[in-house]
């Protein structure tokens, strides 16, 4: 399996430790990624809130730099996901509108062609489940985390709206992340905030709304037993990780709820040591997690 | 016919007791509603079992509830799909969860008070034209095509499906909220108001008002009618940011810094954006406002704890070592933010429809 590589921002920036899972993990996975490393931000919906069209044409050009590899599309963030699927409606939704933003490209000696030999983009959850496949994955499990209890947490982007999301065709995306963490070994863990916002979005407008929303969820984790949370959203990782001892104290309780990477937590079934997973690096102590790592068998 | 079992949350007050599960066993076709399925059990098991509903073809907005978590119409959920929905994990044999909708207190089992998190709100917004100068001898003549851009708010129920899936209000009651917000819009975009500048003002102003919404497309998952309210708090802010209205949440200047920050460098550099945002242009970063210090104060123990368990680097604090895109590609980014800011076009999918498929009925009778 071979793949254009759309890593995103976040995963370059303040969480590192995502882009080098994803690296890993593919390599051990048997997917090659080739890397779009001339593509541009999504925008993350800031972009479409300010100039809808300027949005459409930004990710149109990644689109386009995707399609020039002849690949399906991969990205590594609910946020890529969530306002490129939204860019990507409205391109495909209309011909005139479609020539009238590829007519920014042109310049660049690029065209996005709607369903250019079958074009997708996908975030890694939906790869893993719907092409790469949950028998092939858990065939490549060598360190079932059985004594782990994991509660999803999936990102707004991936999960609404459902007639963007293309959860006609897929109507179990919103349950994906439960199959892997059980396909791994693991238990997943039912609890109210699974689907629910980080507050990440509003961090820079609403601190105290943003935290709250976080703190709230990281204790509904606890009480309902979880070890830890994954996520596939860097941006709900700042909120759930990065912010996690602000959160605390605007919900007032003791959280120390680890958060991982979707990818790091694929990568330890894998056989990965956590420092591999830069694990180490999170603010959010993940020792609960190595706690309970069976050992690796040889 | 087929049977299911409706698991509800009851809760009488006249009774002194706390809210309550209660399962009722139905027997109905999976194409009739959940709230077929509640009238069902009201008749034959328990008639103090309370849902408001009037209507049962979704158009008087009376039946919002929660079903399987999700908020909408009772009378517009089938009842097979709910069963379908409830039943994807954990080996089947799983109820139809039935609950009164959120962020609203609980008159009688299913019933809400809408009141103080609806009604409240859309009064708050003044839900009426606020036209100057003297009204016409007869009607107000507009042009039809400048009123297609608010027919999808004006689709609106207010059944308050989507006030009960907000996810900012659950955080933050006072935030104005999705309906309020929607119907809002409704005027702001309505030719013949003529103080859609103030309520804009107004609007960015109120610290609980546009740049409160946390963006999570619950109310657009939500609602029955497909007005999309998350999409007119977005056409709000887009209005209200070409006014060059600021706020109090810093939200306008959080927009231009991002929007900003991409034409330089391609990608987000995350460091930059919240002194961009709190302390925007020259002028705010010589004197920063008393929120700007507050706030990237605030946000020293944040860094600070990220830069000690090396998540990131002293190094990404430095202006100007953010990596950039490789070999003439800022330039494309750069050609491709003039002709968008040339042209603004806005495509509303609602309005035009998808190449290749038909309108729904009632979508062709707004257009």
């Amino acid at each position: 399996m071979k793949l254009a590589y759309w890593p995103g921002c976040v995963s370059r920036g303040f969480t590192t430790e995502l882009h080098g899972s994803v690296e890993l993990v593919a390599e051990r996975l048997g997917i090659e990624l080739v890397e779009l490393d001339r593509a541009n931000c999504c925008g993350a919906g800031v972009i479409a809130e300010h100039n809808q069209e300027l949005a459409d044409t930004l990710n149109a050009r990644t689109f386009a730099l995707a399609q020039q590899t002849g690949l399906a599309m991969l990205n590594i963030c609910s946020t890529c996901q969530g306002a490129q699927s939204e860019c990507q409606q409205r391109l495909d939704a209309d011909s005139a509108y479609r020539t009238h933003i590829n007519e920014a490209l042109a310049g660049q000696g690029l065209e996005y062609v709607k369903g250019k030999d079958g074009f997708t983009n996908k975030n890694f959850l939906w790869l893993l489940v719907e092409d790469y496949g949950l028998d092939k994955l858990a065939e490549k499990v060598v360190r079932p985390l059985s004594e782990l209890r994991v509660g999803p947490f999936y990102g707004c982007y991936v999960v609404r709206p459902k007639e963007r999301l293309g959860y006609e065709d897929h109507p179990d995306r919103d349950i994906y992340l439960e199959q892997v963490i059980e396909t791994l070994g693991g238990e997943a863990v039912d609890y109210d905030g699974a689907r629910k916002c980080c507050g990440f979005p509003v961090i820079t407008m609403n601190r105290e709304t943003s935290l709250r929303q976080a703190g709230t969820h990281l204790g509904d984790g606890l009480d309902a037993g979880a070890d830890c949370l994954v996520t596939p959203c860097p941006l709900c990782h700042l909120n759930l990780d990065m912010q996690q001892p602000e959160a605390a104290k605007v919900v007032n309780r003791d959280l120390d709820m680890p958060v991982l990477h979707l990818p790091q937590l694929v990568g330890l079934a894998l056989g990965f040591e956590p420092k591999q997973l830069g694990m180490n690096r999170h603010v959010a102590s993940t020792g609960k997690v190595e706690d309970r790592l069976t050992a690796t068998p040889a | 016919m087929a049977e299911y079992t409706l698991k509800v949350r009851r809760y009488q007050p006249e009774a002194g007791e706390g809210p309550y599960w209660e399962e009722f066993n139905v027997e109905l076709e999976p194409s009739l509603s959940v709230l077929d399925g509640l009238l069902q059990a009201k008749d034959r098991d328990d008639g103090s079992l309370s849902v408001r509903c009037s209507c049962r073809a979704a158009i008087c907005g009376s039946c919002g509830m929660k079903i399987n978590g999700q908020s909408g119409l009772g009378c517009k959920t089938q009842i097979g799909e709910a069963h379908e929905a409830a039943n994807r994990r954990n080996g089947g044999g799983n109820p139809i969860v039935v609950e009164p909708m959120g962020n609203m207190p609980v008159i009688k089992d299913l019933i809400t008070d809408m009141e103080s998190t609806h009604w409240e709100k859309i009064r708050r917004i003044t839900p009426w034209l606020l036209p100057h100068g003297d009204p016409p001898e007869r009607e107000y003549i507009v042009e039809p095509e400048s009123m297609i851009d608010i027919t999808q708010s004006m689709a609106c129920i207010q059944c308050g499906a989507c006030v009960s899936s907000c996810l900012s209000m659950e955080a933050d009651p006072e935030f104005v909220g999705p309906a309020a917000l929607a119907k809002a819009y409704r005027f702001v975009g309505d030719p013949r108001d003529a103080e859609t500048k103030e309520r804009l003002h107004d609007l960015a102003e109120d610290p609980h008002g546009i740049y409160d919404c946390t963006h999570c497309f619950s109310c657009v998952d939500a609602c029955p009618k497909g007005v999309a309210p998350m999409d007119q708090i977005m056409r709000l802010r887009r209005r209200a940011g070409q006014e060059g209205i600021g706020d109090p949440n810093s939200g306008h200047h959080h927009e231009l810094a991002f929007v900003k920050i991409i034409e330089k460098k391609g990608t987000l550099d995350e460091a930059e954006l919240p002194a961009e945002s709190f302390a925007f242009g020259v002028k705010g970063k010589l004197m920063p406002s008393k929120r700007a210090i507050k706030e990237l104060l605030g946000s020293v123990p944040t860094v600070l704890r990220a830069i000690k368990v090396r998540k990131v680097k002293a190094r990404q604090f430095i202006p100007g070592l953010h990596h950039k895109l490789p070999g003439g590609a800022q330039d494309d980014v750069k050609a491709i933010y003039a002709h968008a800011q040339a042209h603004r076009e806005e495509f509303n999918i609602y309005i035009k429809g998808e190449e290749g498929t038909e309108p729904e009925p009632d979508e062709k009778e707004a257009a």
